[in-house]
């Protein structure tokens, strides 16, 4: 079966992509042989044929991108480079097509499908949400490798190219309108007519091509060559200031983007495909693609058996007002757009949880992500009580108070209560085993854990912790609503700390340590940004709070013993009044709400000189092996059912640097024999807190890595 | 009402409201399609309705914004209901919100529907502040205009005094009269002294506050969140002084007839902003979704009188032919709620139902009845609570059916003085 087909319509063939079996439009190998067969055979010769409107037959989808599966048989730089110039010389073929070509787009125009989109005469797009363009390939760690650096900067500036294709970011129809990076919008109802319109004018010669405007940003920088050299060089300062020199992808862009513009298209299509043929076989981009796979594998994967029911439902019960529950309540509402009804024991803290949540509306708003109608209507959904009032109808209710087993039990009870036999209960701990808050309810079957992350509505990760006798269909509704909330969800053991908190918490306690032994704070969070950590363990204390920190320690310390011994900085910090950010006191100083430099009366509070000469090997090791340690024990106990999960929740939970994949890709790449050596020298070193795991030592024995690719 | 087959009664399940404030204080910022809004959806929350089974949405209000001329019709369109719920919007004045219950009641009488939100609202924070004509003339033209020069010609001739602002006045507009200069008039007329007014206007504040603290006015009230991060937790209505004396009240100055006159702003009821809604269903289907109703709607009566004559009478004719409807008389009543625009306003009312002179007037052989105080307004009325004219009627529906129910009180009855000299009169029936 073809991927297009065509049809005609007053002298113009309409070509319609629509790839068999796939939701989405892709590029595959077969659909692009399809397409040149038809494209460049019979559409081409048919002298009946005046121009050609190329539409896709998916609805809300136009062309989602290239396959990327195709990225993954790439063996060597020159296996990529011949293959971005095979996309190269289609899309340039497309470009010297002796008839007009209309894109008329609605849905997704992605990557390849905008570089093809490029390349057409006319470009017309639905004003409909769905309709997004942009050239998401550094996401992945590649670059557009089929003209997109060439193409994008002439049609749209050089500024705005950057913009898009160095953060991979996507547009929508208005912006990419305003940008000129579309010639026409239309409602999408009149899209076919309104391409056909456009296609016999180009064919009449009638219609003149858009002219970017300039403005004087443009006159002054994007058009002549002094003004481009100071913007090349700005965008690197800043791709290197954002990721650490960590991420090739976004220079190569550069390279490739200032190639063709100062060398002409020959040398910046050159350029381009050398740096993709690069960027395909990195360390960086299989990590980054690996990542893109499993996020889309956990998006079908509900962590129960496929076909298990998940309970629809409109409103969303939360018991606790304070700033997880109203992060719940502003998230759940605005991405997943359910009624969040907020309960509190009074109304002063109900009133500041409402506040809170609607801060996260009101940031949607001012962002312009929502429109005044759309924010009135979301706001209609967000809702608060001080008795259980409305909760008689919930489908779900997340219980969010403090983190304290009896009151915890407490609300339990009074919510099954409140609500219906069938009602799905789920409680958010960080530290308290689920089947302890669980232990006394009647319907213990329809409960089970939520693990958010603070702030709610920034955190991408969601872990959801099954009790010992928990339902399927209540797994499943979890899993469901919190994809819905915009997470990516995985499904965690009942066991101390989960997932995340327990590879965490000894990377945090060692960092404790570290200060107590005098490496400066800045020291070590430094170390681990260039590890490639957004923030480093210092500040994540401050961010995270020491008093929860303490407390977080105190359940490690208790389940796992001495290994998991909380660093007895945390007490000494508290004693000195220091709770992190949220009292404006911690290892950093803070002024107004901002974070303003290491607190150096920190170090006189504690007792210690900061050294002058530091191992900065040593303080990465130590930091490093400790969590890919931990994380090869909790694996191996079944916290996480797969490498993959494992994997994925570090990099959403807590920022492990996604170009390494992960810690059991991290594992993987250095070598389980190697990190057992290294364990093993620091234990000499450090103490018995770093004695591999037996899980490590026979990981390291059989041979085997945890991925097969 | 009598002959209706019993599952086709319109019975009120249920009724809530927004707290009450003085206009300009609490809602300054607050439309009132905001405040209708949240107090139907706190409604379906603490009555567990499904959404879908709302059939219909009526609300009253007196003042409507030029931007939204159909509150109702945002209050059906609320995220919690199906946006297929038709709505309108009614007038009748002071008595709105209760007409829009027992319009409600109609139709579920008549088998059109089986649940519908019924309620009103008003803010007088809310309200459009015009141009004056000549300036409303000069925009029209200008926006028609084609050159600037145009427009500034046409902006040449405005006068500073086109620029003063028209605020729509409480006034009729057959006579002119406002209603204050009309409670002064019957005050007058009906020899209704100071200290009977002072006296009525000091119960009033007290019974507020009393139920207010027993957490009887409490339970009918939605708590509202406001301000700009939603901190300002509103519970209570912001117009009842408990500490009020007759001292005090007696000192205010009479604000309509300085000299001679004995209506104050303390015994009359204060501009309000606030909204109220009741849930109201077919007594068939109230039971079959488990819900106990607080009364049925037994009769209902609206008059009108010459709005020259004494404004605020209509409750006199209302009243009895609420009570015939009812096939009821005034003794069966165990509880009566009077609506109090203006403290001289009820008294006048009273003596109407009362006296031989006006059962002549009003062409019955007997007075209606004597009002007993200890049975009447006894959770304070309009003067201590506030009065946002589209949704008193609705507040006054509610507390009534809850208190026949605390009370065990067989019959109640409503009775709202309106504008345009009508007076809207209706019993509720214990079920």
């Amino acid at each position: 079966m073809s991927a297009f087909h065509v049809t005609f319509e007053q002298g113009i063939a309409l070509l319609v992509f629509d790839l068999p079996g796939e939701p989405v439009n892709k590029l595959s190998p077969a659909a692009v042989a399809d397409f040149e067969r038809l494209f460049f055979g019979q559409l081409a010769q048919d002298p009946l044929i005046q121009a050609v409107v190329l539409l896709s037959g998916k609805p809300d989808n136009f062309i989602a991108g290239a396959d990327i599966d195709q990225f993954l048989l790439i063996a060597d730089a020159e296996a990529g480079t011949a293959m971005s110039r095979a996309g190269q010389d289609l899309i340039n073929r497309v470009e010297a097509y002796p008839k007009p070509v209309v894109a008329a787009i609605h849905g997704a125009c992605l990557g390849a499908g905008l570089e093809l989109a490029l390349a057409c005469s006319w470009r017309i797009a639905t004003d409909h949400p769905k309709t997004q363009l942009g050239l998401p390939e550094v996401q992945i760690g590649i670059l557009p490798g089929a003209g997109g650096c060439q193409r994008l900067p002439r049609t749209i500036g050089l500024r705005a190219a950057l913009d898009i294709i160095l953060a991979g970011k996507s547009e929508r129809a208005q912006k990419a309108f305003r940008l000129g990076l579309v010639d026409e919008l239309v409602h999408p109802a009149i899209l076919k007519e309104a391409a056909i319109a456009a296609a016999l004018r180009l064919a009449s010669g009638q219609a003149p091509q858009r002219a970017p405007k300039a403005g004087l940003g443009g006159l002054l920088l994007d058009r002549n060559p002094i003004g481009r050299r100071l913007v090349y060089r700005q965008a690197r300062a800043t791709v290197l200031k954002k990721t650490g020199g960590n991420y090739p992808a976004p220079l190569e862009a550069i390279e490739a983007v200032k190639a063709g513009l100062e060398h002409g298209m020959e040398t910046g299509l050159r350029v381009e495909r050398e740096g993709f043929g690069r960027l395909a076989v990195s360390d960086v981009a299989r990590q980054l693609i690996g990542i893109f796979f499993a996020t889309t594998a956990l998006k079908k994967d509900d962590g129960v058996p496929p076909g298990t029911p998940a309970r629809k439902f409109r409103r969303l019960g939360i018991v606790g007002a304070g700033f997880m529950g109203a992060g719940i309540a502003g998230t759940a509402v605005t991405q997943a757009e359910v009624e969040a009804r907020l309960k509190d024991t009074d109304l002063a803290r109900v009133a500041k949880g409402l506040g809170n949540a609607r801060k996260i509306l009101d940031g949607r708003l001012k962002r312009k992500r929502v429109t005044r109608y759309q924010y009135e209507r979301l706001s209609a959904l967000l809702s608060g009580t001080e008795d259980w009032s409305g909760f008689g109808r919930t489908g779900l209710v997340i219980e969010a108070v403090f983190e304290d087993l009896g009151l915890k039990q407490e609300v339990m009870a009074d919510l099954e209560a409140a609500v219906p036999a069938d009602t799905i209960i789920a409680t958010n701990t960080s530290t308290i085993p689920i089947a302890q808050i669980g232990a006394r309810m009647r319907h213990p079957e329809r409960f089970l854990g939520m693990h958010f992350f603070s702030p709610v509505d920034r955190m991408p990760l969601l872990e959801v912790i099954p009790g010992p006798v928990t339902a399927p269909t209540a797994i499943a509704t979890a899993v469901q609503f919190g994809r819905k909330m915009g997470k990516t969800v995985i499904v965690v053991r009942d066991s101390p700390g989960f997932w995340v908190n327990r590879i965490l918490l000894p990377y945090m306690a060692e960092a404790g340590r570290l200060i107590e032994e005098g490496i400066p704070i800045d020291v070590i969070d430094r170390v681990m940004t260039r590890y490639g950590f957004p923030v480093g363990p210092a500040t994540l204390l401050d961010e995270v709070g020491l008093d929860v920190a303490a407390k977080a320690g105190a359940v490690m310390h208790a389940a796992f013993g001495d290994r998991l011994a909380p660093s007895p900085l945390i007490p000494k910090l508290l004693a000195d009044g220091r709770m992190g950010r949220k009292n404006g006191r911690g290892l950093f100083r803070y002024q107004e709400g901002k974070k303003a430099g290491v607190d150096e009366s920190v170090y006189a509070a504690l007792g210690v000189t900061p050294r002058s000469e530091v191992d900065e090997v040593d303080v990465r090791d130590r930091l490093s092996c400790l969590m890919l340690n931990e994380a090869a024990m909790a694996l191996a106990e079944g916290v996480v059912r797969s490498p993959r999960d494992g994997d994925i929740g570090a990099v959403f939970g807590i920022g492990f640097p996604p170009f390494r994949g992960g810690p059991l890709r991290a594992i993987d790449a250095l070598g389980p024999a190697m990190l057992v050596q290294r364990l093993e020298s620091l234990t000499l070193a450090h103490g018995d807190r770093f004695t591999p795991c037996a899980a490590l030592v026979d990981h390291a024995r059989a041979g085997q890595p945890y991925y097969s690719r | 009402m009598r002959g209706i087959p019993p599952n086709r009664r319109a019975v009120v399940i249920a009724g809530l409201r927004t707290p009450f404030a003085r206009s300009g204080t609490v809602y300054r910022d607050v439309t009132a399609a905001q405040l209708a809004r949240h107090a139907a959806r706190e409604l379906l929350y603490r009555t567990e309705l499904p959404g879908n089974e709302v059939d219909q949405v009526m609300v009253g209000q007196v003042v409507p914004s030029p931007l939204i001329p159909n509150v109702a019709r945002e209050v059906s369109l609320l995220p919690q209901l199906p946006k297929t719920i038709p709505a309108y919007t009614l007038n009748r004045a002071c008595a709105s919100g209760a007409q829009a219950i027992v319009n409600a009641a109609d139709q579920i009488m008549f088998g059109h529907a089986e649940v519908v939100l019924a309620g009103g609202v008003e803010s007088l924070s809310d309200v459009p502040i015009l141009h004056s004509k000549r300036f409303a003339q000069t925009l029209m033209a200008a926006s028609r205009a084609r050159t600037l020069s145009e427009r500034l010609a046409l902006f040449a001739k405005v006068r500073p005094r086109d620029l003063v602002p028209v605020a729509p006045a409480i006034a009729e507009p057959s006579t002119g009269e406002s209603m204050g200069q009309s409670a002064e008039r019957m005050a007058k007329e009906n020899g209704v002294t100071r200290e009977a007014q002072d006296q009525l206007a000091l119960v009033s504040h007290q019974r507020a506050a009393a139920a207010t603290e027993d957490g009887r006015l409490r339970a009918e009230i939605a708590p509202w969140f406001g301000g700009h991060d939603l901190a300002d937790v509103t519970t209570t209505d912001n117009g009842i002084r408990q500490d009020t004396s007759l001292d005090a009240l007696g000192k205010l100055k009479p604000v309509f007839d300085r000299r001679y006159g004995t209506v104050t702003a303390g015994n009359s009821s204060p501009l309000t902003d606030g909204a109220a809604m009741t849930l109201v269903m077919s007594a068939e289907k109230a039971y079959s979704l488990g819900y106990r109703p607080l009364a049925a709607v037994r009769s209902h009566a609206v008059a009108a009188v010459d709005p020259g004559w004494q404004l605020l009478s209509g409750p006199a004719w209302a009243v009895p032919q609420a009570l015939d409807r009812a096939g009821i008389t005034w003794k069966d009543l165990g509880l009566v709620e009077i609506h109090e625009a203006f403290a001289a306003q009820v008294l006048s009312n009273v003596q109407a139902w009362s006296s031989r002179e006006w059962a002549a007037r009003v062409g019955r052989p007997e007075p209606v009845g004597e009002v007993d105080w200890e049975r009447t307004n006894v959770l304070g009325g309009s003067i201590a609570i506030g009065h946002p004219f589209g949704a008193t009627g609705a507040r006054i529906v509610t507390t009534l059916a809850n208190e026949m129910v605390r009370r065990d009180v067989q019959f109640g009855l409503v009775s709202i003085c309106a504008q345009g000299g009508m007076g809207f009169a209706m019993v509720l029936e214990r079920v």
